[in-house]
């Protein structure tokens, strides 16, 4: 049965990772913009046109430039970025994966480090007052959005309190600590309202669980309220709270985006967003191949988890 | 009247929903300023009586330009929530009721999608797309598709082996007319509920969208671009910033407050 189950996820897993590789490809495929003419400019000559649509491949037929990106982008070969001329998009992208990578860590841990004793304090409050606050409190913290939060970090720590700098990003091959210590601002802008998440879908997961059976037995049996809470309620609780991080590493990512725009770290959002504005199409289908990719295999893991930690779990 | 006092969640978020509509409907027709004319005089003043929230490094009155903006939200987040959720029910509700593998394929790509970061795939839809109005909501519309989907599909799952529907095929009666006027109305209620949470998602996409220069152009005002246009001024003018990120929250908790007072009337 764990075969068959592990099999298919497998399967679906690479269904995922072609499925995505073909909308990417093709979304940027059926462009009514021309890359040759948004390389050169509209006024080009013909035959320079001509010229460089052959250089690119694109005189070649849709099925065989998937072909022949895919086979470059397997092997870690994304071809050429259009606006920054002579880079190779591999390039572009080391150069900035390894901030983001950091960002993106800093804001996990932060979630993780908070949100589990905060969760745990907030199932604990049984009076009305007390669950309202801590309701109130995750409500509002959920609906700020992400770059709002970054300007308001950046004006409390930035300008009103000189903790750090705008736009003084050291890369972390430079200064590791210094780049850690500039990348903890926007990780919290990040983090927050995925804290805020967590505390409440966790709050909720233990609720759940102390209506059960088997904590009634624990009590019966004579476990102070802790001891129940800490030795049954708690294990069980964190089962569902596991495939939800998955869902969290995402949000991080996706957060991760929009917040390194507001810090100015460049990271692959900034160079995601660049390239958008500037129709960079090499760059822009990298970026979203790699941070697909990411995502599907942090839900593959994810799966795996849940059916290691929770054996009752069906396809 | 006498259960809305009681219920304060639905309350409060009817009063601040209502509220923050008026201002876009009227918003919409007119502000106690223009929103376009600039003025070097009333350049970054703080805000006042004359301006409420002050102004902008054009000089624009910032009170007159969020009433705009939040216009433009709603309208942008009801359409992409309607077409998401219409799109989404249709796709969920016959791959539900046909089943096989028609209904495997198109819950494979359900999951495929559902699994990519919303903002990212909003990116890709609008840098092939282009920005504007249209195609912003078509983009987010598109987003949406999925989750009411999944949401329809296992409503379908869960009323297709009820005795109505039984008696409803014994009967004979046609499938599109036991999909959509048999089943579906039982339906509707799961997925209004969502339609809340979709709702909030669509402002924040929105918010973002144009925060990072790829939502509504200018010159209409959206209240993510205002934010972003203010981080440069974040010194002399943090009002500036301020004000259209606090009308954003305020929009979120009005709408998140509605659908927390509908679920305590489902329980």
């Amino acid at each position: 049965m764990l075969m068959k189950y592990v099999i298919k996820k497998i399967i679906t897993l690479f269904l995922a990772l072609f499925l995505i590789s073909v909308i990417v490809f093709f979304a940027f495929s059926v462009l009514p913009a021309d890359a040759a003419v948004a390389k050169l400019g509209t006024d080009a000559t013909p035959e320079r046109l001509e010229a460089l649509r052959e250089a690119m491949g694109l005189n070649k037929s849709v099925f065989e430039r998937y072909g022949i990106w895919l086979v470059g982008a397997l092997q870690g070969d994304f071809g050429k970025s259009l606006q920054y001329t002579n880079k190779t998009v591999t390039s572009l992208i080391s150069t900035r994966l390894g901030n983001s990578a950091i960002l993106s860590l800093i804001s996990f841990v932060m979630v993780i480090v908070f949100s589990i004793p905060l969760g745990i304090f907030s199932a604990k409050r049984r009076s009305a007052l007390g669950r309202g606050a801590m309701t109130t409190v995750t409500q509002v913290t959920m609906g700020i959005p992400s770059f709002f939060l970054g300007v308001l970090i950046t004006y409390l720590f930035a300008i009103l309190l000189h903790l750090f700098s705008l736009g003084n990003f050291v890369s972390p091959k430079k200064n590791f600590w210094a780049a850690v210590g500039y990348l903890i601002f926007p990780a919290i802008a990040i983090a927050l309202p995925k804290i805020a998440m967590t505390v409440k879908f966790l709050t909720s997961s233990i609720r759940n669980e102390l209506h059960k059976e088997y904590v009634r037995t624990a009590y019966s049996k004579g476990q102070t309220r802790n001891g129940v809470l800490y030795k049954h309620v708690l294990i069980n609780a964190m089962i569902p709270v596991v495939t939800f991080l998955g869902v969290i590493v995402a949000e991080i990512v996706a957060g991760s985006l929009i917040v390194e725009q507001v810090f100015s770290v460049p990271g692959i959002g900034t160079l995601l967003i660049t390239a958008i504005t500037n129709r960079d199409y090499p760059v822009v289908e990298a970026c979203v191949l790699l941070i697909a990719f990411f995502v599907i295999i942090i839900n593959f893991a994810v799966d795996m988890i849940y059916k290691a930690i929770d054996p009752r779990v069906t396809v | 009247m006498k259960y809305l006092k009681k219920n304060k969640s639905l309350l409060i978020g009817l009063i601040i929903t209502g509220i923050v509509l008026a201002l876009a409907l009227i918003g919409l027709f007119w502000t106690p300023y223009s929103t376009t004319e600039m003025s070097t005089t009333y350049k970054l003043s703080p805000p006042s009586a004359a301006h409420w929230f002050g102004t902008d490094n054009y000089g624009r009155d910032i009170f007159s330009r969020i009433m705009q903006g939040m216009g433009t939200t709603f309208i942008v987040s009801i359409t992409t929530v309607v077409f998401g959720m219409i799109v989404g029910t249709v796709i969920g509700m016959v791959a539900g009721y046909v089943g096989g593998w028609f209904d495997e394929v198109i819950m494979r790509i359900n999951d495929v999608l559902n699994a990519f970061p919303s903002v990212l795939l909003a990116l890709v839809f609008v840098s092939f797309m282009g920005t504007g109005l249209l195609n912003i909501i078509l983009a987010l519309g598109i987003l949406f598709i999925p989750s009411f989907a999944r949401i329809a599909r296992s409503e379908m799952l869960r009323l297709k082996s009820l005795q109505f529907v039984q008696s409803a095929q014994l009967s004979k009666a046609k499938h599109a007319r036991i999909i959509f006027a048999h089943i579906l109305p039982n339906a509707l209620a799961t997925i209004f509920a969502s339609a809340a949470v979709g709702f909030n998602n669509a402002v924040l996409a929105e918010a973002s969208l144009s925060y990072l220069g790829l939502g509504v152009q200018p010159p209409t005002a959206s209240l993510g671009r205002m934010i972003s246009e203010a981080g440069s001024y974040l010194v002399q003018a943090p009002w500036f910033a301020i004000a259209p990120g606090v009308a954003i929250i305020i929009l979120v908790m009005g709408i998140t407050l509605i659908s927390e007072g509908l679920t305590k009337i489902e329980q």
